[in-house]
């Protein structure tokens, strides 16, 4: 039928990738800083469940989606309290604890849609805002710069954390703390305190990843509407190498293969619809494998930290 | 010592959210009097997806009401039981309990129930969507029921192409198996036989779950020019916001998708399983647990189109609709 390689075809995988990968880089750019803290939340996709369900109700009955924004970050930040206290209070295993945080926000999230929405509905979320003279470049400007509020929100969110982590002081320190907190303790940094701030921060964007599905990408709720993409989030952290833009990378990759067997399916072109479906997660896997590894994993990632061991 | 309580008290907060995590997954009301007439059913997807799993619990409502409520049938549900070996669990538990009809409304759950059923031999379950009862293995207590999607998905897909102005329609399914497949080839078949020429593309997200990804599929077909769009699974919730943000029609399949976006459902194929429900429970009353193979068809009132009245659909294109639905029922069109 159709040919792929034209301009057309080109421009709709970019726009539609930019779209999907929109509450990946939240929610994955938010959990690289519980894990460079050294603190693996697993329960990424129950917050964003959360988020996604606060996100909804407060935006539709208060008719501000901002109101919506703000209900979905407060219990991200929430979630993320509730993880802290479990795993770097009470020091409980991380990846257990995170599971359970995980069904928690999935079976909460669907008690709560139950009980007070009780069927599907839609909302108008954040519009497109077009940005003047940069959407007008020909053919790219369109596709990259007529997108809502959250969308930008999501790529500036990336050379930000980058920043942060890499050239500032509080940045220092989140990163002595997932590597050897026992010596970032004796120089005087807090770690409970600083694991405390990037779970919850973590917990925050995770918030308003679900959001992002709530009220700005597809403008409605379902349980359990993520899907599992928590725990991709989780896996792009591994796979970005701990790093703001390794993230960046993984998440578009893994959107824009997604992007791009759409459109072979819409093209008919002759690949069964199985193996097309495949190709995101088997592309993810590859270069997984074969990236390089330059970046290396917290060393305190999953270790809870007692003062006075070693 | 310290470490010791801190643990405790970890995995008594775990243990508290893993109840609150699964509480919600089941609702059984304890039984009231002795003479109503039980009835438990297992489903895939919530009892509010717009789709499948909602058609058969509204259907059983339906019914309730009919026989005269609570006192005469209740119905208990355990919903959003996705995973084979949960639903499982749940077909045994509630046949223990004593329930009169067990349904498991999902065809992932053959296998469990051809293992489950000879244990019960008083229980009468009820198997969809398929059409194997077990007798040829020696199981007479399981029904067996099935919607001819492809009847409703012809119909739609002759008033889609008869409505499109770009010729294209975007069909996305979420497995290319059962139901979904069943209705997504019938509407083709009904749009090109419609209106020769009509470009007819499918996609699949392999999930029934994926909103986001169904969404996407929905905005690429746009992008490809569709301007009619339909879909099956309770993931299409995303697919249709997207046809109304971006000005298209959607056609709905399972239940009445109107109520989520009035300005762009033009119609649905709606699935009425009362006369089924009815035949079922009349028959285990009667002594006969199972055995028999049920179709929802337009033919026995089981499939109905529902028209959106905020959408006007053409008087010849409702004339050439109705002329697909005559066609079905009398055996010249086979879609």
């Amino acid at each position: 039928m159709g040919e792929l390689f034209t301009l057309p075809v080109l421009l709709g995988i970019i726009y539609s990738g930019i779209r999907l990968a929109t509450p990946y880089l939240f929610a994955a750019v938010g959990e690289t800083f519980a894990q460079r803290s050294g603190v693996l939340n697993l329960g990424v996709d129950g917050i964003m469940l959360m988020g996604a369900y606060s996100g909804f109700y407060v935006g539709m009955k208060t008719g501000n989606i901002w109101l919506g924004l703000l209900a979905a970050a407060v219990v991200g930040i929430l979630m993320g309290l509730l993880m802290s206290v479990i795993s770097i209070t009470f020091q409980a295993e991380q990846g257990i604890s995170g599971i359970g945080l995980q069904l928690f926000g999935l079976g909460l999230s669907s008690l709560l849609f139950k009980t007070t929405l009780g069927g599907v509905e839609s909302i108008n979320g954040f519009k497109p805002v077009r940005i003047p003279l940069l959407a007008d470049i020909p053919y790219v400007g369109e596709v990259l710069f007529n997108h809502n509020l959250l969308v930008y929100a999501a790529f500036l969110l990336v050379p930000l954390s980058a920043w942060f982590l890499n050239k500032t002081t509080f940045g220092l320190k989140i990163r002595a703390v997932g590597q050897n907190p026992q010596a970032a303790d004796t120089l005087g940094v807090n770690v409970t305190r600083v694991r405390y701030f990037c779970v919850c921060l973590g917990g925050m964007l995770a918030g308003i990843a679900g959001a992002s599905l709530s009220i700005a990408l597809i403008n409605l709720f379902q349980e359990n509407m993520t899907n599992g993409m928590g725990f991709i989030a989780v896996a792009l952290v591994y796979f970005g190498g701990w790093r703001p833009y390794g993230v960046l990378a993984g998440a578009l990759l893994f959107s824009f293969v997604n992007a791009l067997q759409l459109w072979i399916q819409v093209l008919g072109i002759n690949i069964p619809s199985d193996f097309a479906i495949m190709m995101p997660y088997v592309l993810t896997i590859l270069a997984l494998a074969f990236a390089t590894k330059r970046a290396q994993q917290p060393a305190a990632l999953t270790k809870p930290f007692e003062r006075g061991e070693n | 010592m310290k470490s010791t309580l801190s643990r405790v008290l970890a995995l008594v907060m775990l243990v508290v959210i893993l109840v609150a995590g699964c509480a919600p997954a089941a609702a059984t009301p304890t039984p009231e009097a002795a003479t109503a007439f039980k009835v438990a059913i297992v489903m895939p997807s919530s009892i509010t997806d717009m789709a499948f799993s909602q058609s058969m619990f509204e259907g059983l409502k339906k019914v309730q009401a009919e026989m005269g409520g609570e006192s005469a049938m209740e119905i208990a549900y355990s919903e959003n039981l996705f995973k084979v070996p949960d639903a499982a669990a749940a077909i045994r538990d509630y046949a223990d309990k004593g329930y009169n009809l067990v349904i498991a409304h999902g065809s992932q759950y053959g296998t469990s129930l051809e293992q489950v059923a000879p244990d019960f031999p008083n229980t009468a379950f009820a198997w969809g969507t398929s059409m194997d009862t077990f007798q040829a293995s020696g199981i007479n207590n399981v029904f067996a029921y099935q919607a001819e999607a492809q009847q409703g998905g012809y119909v739609l897909g002759t008033i889609a192409a008869l409505m499109s102005k770009t010729g294209i329609i975007g069909e996305t399914g979420p497995v290319d198996a059962g139901d979904a497949k069943l209705y997504i080839e019938g509407f083709q078949k009904g749009a090109e036989a419609a209106k020769p020429g009509t470009t007819v593309s499918v996609t699949y997200t392999g999930s029934f779950s994926d909103v986001s990804l169904m969404a996407t599929a929905a905005e690429t077909h746009i992008a490809a020019g569709a301007d009619m769009l339909t879909g099956s699974s309770q993931s299409v919730v995303g697919a249709i916001g997207v046809a109304k943000d971006k000005g298209v029609y959607w056609f709905g399949t399972q239940w009445d998708q109107t109520s989520l976006a009035p300005e762009a459902v033009v119609a649905s194929q709606v699935y009425d399983w009362t006369g089924i429900l009815k035949d079922m429970i009349a028959s285990v009353q009667k002594g006969v647990m199972g055995g028999k193979a049920y179709t929802l068809t337009f033919k026995n009132g089981g499939l109905v189109i529902a028209y959106n009245s905020a959408i006007t659909v053409p008087a010849e294109v409702k004339t050439a609709a109705d002329a697909a639905i005559a066609g079905i029922n009398d055996g010249t069109i086979v879609p």
